[in-house]
């Protein structure tokens, strides 16, 4: 199956994307990610209202076989998150990038999500 | 670094597998998911190239007194065609690895044996064969047979069915633990009613070369060691490495729950070790447990008790497909093995409250 790659949005190293929606940022994880990762199964996220800093981990996301962190993109604080991964975490398998958005974040500057991978950066660094 | 790879290889990687290193070997990990080959399992029937698995063949007058002294169980309890699952436990009764024997047809009257180490110890365990033999005085002949055979299991409801329509004689008849010789696609197979997974079902033993053609024959899911990992536990069996390592985690089959492999009747290295412990009762016991809370156990997470002191340790766990809830293996200290005791298992610094259960998870 071949891997979707969307260039309506940007990514960093780890396989999280980030896509602008009416002001706020928007933060997944690839397809690449979800399809390297195989059934997943638990998902841990930060609280509305906590700051995530660029670079670090925001949370925690288990598949059957793995553990692995999730890392932020962007400095921001949480307004929203995607509270039906904690029922139904498989939803990031089947749609990364639509129904298995993670966190919504108020941008500490939305200048920085133009440093980021766009879609041909990204796809070459998975070549 | 690339491990060896089974005769199947090219097959796998034809339909996309992702592979692992597992015990120096390149394996299929999984096909399609974990929770689909899973399920084909539970449900329907899947196939699993084993070839990893070592081989190693014991056969004249006194094999069967090697075998005897080498393994746990009663290996003169078995006639030509059966199977019995054994350890192999060192002076101090520490497990080296577990096994399948298998009572081949005798050879110029004399007994003949197979039995299969798990992957990447054939070695060890050849050269721990050799060097008793020799030291006893003994005559048999031991010859790894690993890269001869390749091995498919087939598993689940219609596991039999499968195969049954395939062979020359009818296997439907075969009992639990027993083995007998047939052809498929006009190829010799060993097939054995055993598996993992904790449903009816095979394993074939074939000539290397034929594998690829056996393996194209058995028309349905093919299953990687994700899913072969996630039923074996759900069917609270235990995988050398994490429930014992005579490193990592030494531990004796009375302590890892397989005490009905073990006959004390016989002379076996490690037998008076074992029989001590059995007297002296054990410290620490295999248990399997549940969640209610949320949360992934993984092996080397603390297992706490009802008040937060630490009792053990977790071996393995996963999100248990079929029950669709997280169940784990671990040893604890004797006196909370109890199905039904509340327990808690140490998730990144957070207890995650769960109880004992009774294996299997899954019948």
């Amino acid at each position: 199956m071949a891997i979707d790659v969307r260039d309506d949005r940007r990514y960093i190293e780890s396989h999280e994307w980030v896509q602008t929606v009416n002001g706020t940022v928007r933060i997944g994880i690839s397809d690449f990610a979800q399809d390297e990762l195989g059934d997943i199964v638990f998902i841990e996220l930060p609280d509305v209202g906590d700051e995530i800093a660029e670079g670090q981990p925001f949370g925690v996301i288990e598949s059957i076989k793995a553990v692995s962190d999730l890392y932020a993109p962007i400095e921001g604080e949480v307004v929203d998150r995607n509270e039906t991964l904690f029922e139904t975490p498989e939803l990031i398998n089947e749609s990364p990038y639509d129904d298995g958005w993670m966190l919504e974040v108020e941008p500490a500057d939305a200048g920085d999500i133009d440093d980021l991978m766009d879609a041909d950066e990204y796809e070459s660094q998975l070549a | 670094m690339t491990g060896r790879r089974t005769t199947l290889y090219g097959a796998h990687a034809e339909v996309g597998a992702k592979f692992t290193d597992f015990g120096g070997w390149e394996m299929p990990v999984s096909f399609d998911s974990i929770r689909t080959e899973h399920e084909a399992v539970r449900t329907d029937v899947g196939k699993f190239d084993v070839s990893h698995m070592g081989q190693i063949s014991v056969t004249g007058s006194d094999a069967l007194e090697l075998m005897q002294r080498l393994v746990t169980n009663d290996v003169a309890t078995l006639e030509v065609g059966d199977a019995q699952y054994a350890a192999i436990t060192d002076t101090d009764g520490i497990m080296l690895d577990d096994t399948i024997i298998y009572r081949l047809g005798d050879r110029d009257g004399d007994p003949s044996y197979l039995f299969v180490p798990n992957a990447g110890h054939n070695e060890e365990m050849l050269d721990r064969w050799t060097k008793h033999r020799d030291e006893w005085g003994l005559t048999a002949t031991i010859t790894d047979r690993t890269d001869d055979y390749g091995m498919i299991a087939v598993q689940g409801p219609n596991a039999i069915d499968l195969v049954d329509s395939l062979t020359e004689e009818p296997i439907e008849t075969l009992s639990r633990f027993t083995h007998t010789t047939t052809e498929v696609a006009a190829i010799e197979v060993l097939i054995a009613r055993t598996g993992y997974t904790g449903e009816d079902g095979v394993e074939l033993l074939v000539e290397t070369a034929s594998a690829p053609a056996i393996w194209s024959a058995l028309e349905c899911q093919p299953v990687g060691l994700g899913a072969r990992d996630t039923l074996r536990l759900e069917a609270g069996l235990l995988l050398g490495g994490n429930e014992f390592d005579p490193v990592e985690n030494p531990r004796t089959p009375l302590e890892a729950g397989i005490g009905f492999a073990v006959d004390l009747e016989t002379d076996f290295i490690g037998r008076e070790a074992l029989s001590e412990q059995l007297e002296a009762g054990l410290k620490e016991s295999l248990i399997g447990f549940g969640l209610a809370d949320r949360g992934i156990p993984r092996g080397g997470y603390r297992i706490l008790d009802s008040s937060g002191d630490p009792i053990g340790m977790v071996t393995s766990g996963t999100q248990s497909p079929t029950l669709g809830r997280p169940i784990g293996l671990g040893y604890v200290e004797t006196d909370h093995a109890e199905a039904g005791n509340e327990i808690a298992i140490e998730v990144r610094g957070e207890p995650k409250m769960g109880k004992v259960e009774s294996l299997p998870f899954v019948d």
